[in-house]
């Protein structure tokens, strides 16, 4: 029914609507809006409309006017108070029954939702001045709020892992094994050829800790004993650019501070 | 001070949130309830006529020392202590509508503002201003959401009585009936009951 409410009001062209708003010498900006019944309000208070005689086929208008140009999104919001305000002009339009039986006023509903509404409103503002009077008085040990921080690393025991795995290797077809040979990594050796090159030079390529040919072995127990050293302070490693060989360094390249 | 209000303000300065007089009370197994209320008055007289820079605020349903608001800005600027993120007029307004309806469902609180509430509840809930408190008889079953201390902690309340009243506010609604509501359900009028 929503559709053939609307198509009911006399749309105007862009032109007229702009003529329309400009005549009311005022933009409404929906961005700016809490929903429909902020809207109405707004639009209300800058007829200086008495919210218990609401002219409701030039507030319906114009509240249509209002909400023309909403994206959709935001839009399912406004409709719903558009059809109800169509509705009403409509009712209100109804001859009525004259004698004796008392008429139902069809607006009471929407002013009963209106008043309710700026009560909420009035309610919030107080809570707002609340908390600013509440935030100019600190309790000990303040925290600064914490920084967003990302979702927590997934924790599993060895079974969940094992578990894991027997399934999705039950899941294939024709699982093929591989035996995994552990090789003996040298990280001690490795680390002890840094250190003495470290005693003759100021800096180096890392490679230079490296043999003539070396294995994969070594370049493995080689980076490990860089990390290592690192981490204990003992080297300082540069990467000068992107994709460029490590630079292995005595002291750190910034002076302390 | 007598020697349960130093005990007292010991404590308080320790915790990190506002304790309420019942845990107070563990603290001495010798103090009653009434004890403790009468130090904390004495506590707070301390630090009100005595010069002190911090006072006793009640709040959330307990006690907990602050700094007084004359410090705000120097504090502030000195970055000892800052603001929480402010809160939205969406997250205002719902809050205002859980506060005085409470417990209350989506529905009501999307048919009081006009608009979906989906997004700005669970923005509340993360910020743990609002929890749900059980589930609505009603159809469907829907969830139900209240307030939590935390929420008058963020307004410096001590209870949910220190919210404004109906008649404090400058539109007081009118009592009206609700024709959904059945013949006991009186949680639609709430102004109505409290004016």
């Amino acid at each position: 029914m929503l559709p053939d409410a609307l198509d009911a009001v006399p749309t105007p062209s862009t032109s007229d609507a702009a003529a329309i708003l400009g005549g009311l010498g005022f933009v409404v900006r929906l961005d700016a809006f809490n929903g429909p019944l902020d809207l109405l309000l707004h639009l209300l208070r800058e007829e200086q409309i008495d919210i218990a005689d609401i002219p409701i086929a030039r507030i319906a208008d114009q509240f249509l006017l209002a909400i023309k140009h909403l994206g959709l999104n935001q839009a399912a919001d406004y409709l719903e108070m558009a059809s109800r305000l169509v509705r009403l002009k409509v009712q209100m339009l109804l001859p009525r029954n004259q004698d004796g039986e008392e008429w139902e006023d069809p607006r009471a509903e929407l002013v009963r939702r209106l008043l309710e509404y700026q009560q909420i409103r009035e309610i919030a503002h107080w809570m707002s001045g609340a908390v600013d009077r509440r935030a100019l008085r600190f309790a000990r040990g303040y925290l600064p709020p914490p920084p967003e921080l990302p979702p927590p690393p997934l924790t599993l025991d060895l079974l969940d892992l094992l578990t894991a795995v027997e399934r999705v290797i039950s899941s294939i077809l024709h699982p093929v094994f591989h035996s995994v040979v552990a090789r003996p990594l040298n990280v001690e050796g490795a680390s002890l050829r840094v250190l003495a090159l470290l005693d003759e030079r100021d800096e180096f390529i890392w490679t230079a800790a490296l043999g003539a040919k070396p294995t994969i072995t070594d370049v493995l127990s080689l980076l490990l004993a860089l990390l290592e050293l690192a981490k204990r302070g003992q080297c300082f490693m540069t990467q000068p650019a992107v994709f460029a060989p490590l630079v292995i360094r005595r002291e750190s390249p910034r002076p302390a501070d | 001070m007598n020697p349960l209000a130093q005990l007292i303000e010991a404590a308080l300065f320790a915790a990190a949130r506002p304790v309420t007089a019942e845990e107070l009370v563990i603290l001495d197994p010798d103090a009653s309830l009434d004890e403790v209320r009468v130090a904390l008055e004495q506590l707070r007289e301390h630090y009100d006529f005595d010069g002190h820079g911090v006072e006793l605020a009640e709040l959330g349903g307990g006690y907990q020392i602050l700094s007084r608001p004359a410090f705000a800005a120097a504090i502030e600027r000195a970055q000892l202590g800052g603001r929480q993120p402010r809160l939205t007029a969406a997250m205002l307004e719902t809050l205002a509508v859980i506060a005085y309806r409470q417990p209350v469902g989506r529905a009501e609180i999307e048919e009081i503002r006009g608009v979906s509430a989906s997004g700005v509840l669970r923005s509340l809930q993360e910020r743990g201003l609002i929890e749900i408190t059980g589930r609505s008889e009603g159809l469907g079953r829907p969830l139900l959401y209240g307030t939590t201390p935390l929420f008058l902690e963020l307004l410096g309340l001590p209870d949910l009585a220190n919210l404004p009243r109906a008649e404090e506010l400058t539109i007081a609604l009118q009592p009206y009936k609700v024709e959904t509501a059945g013949p006991d359900d009186d949680s639609a009028a709430y102004v109505a009951a409290d004016a």
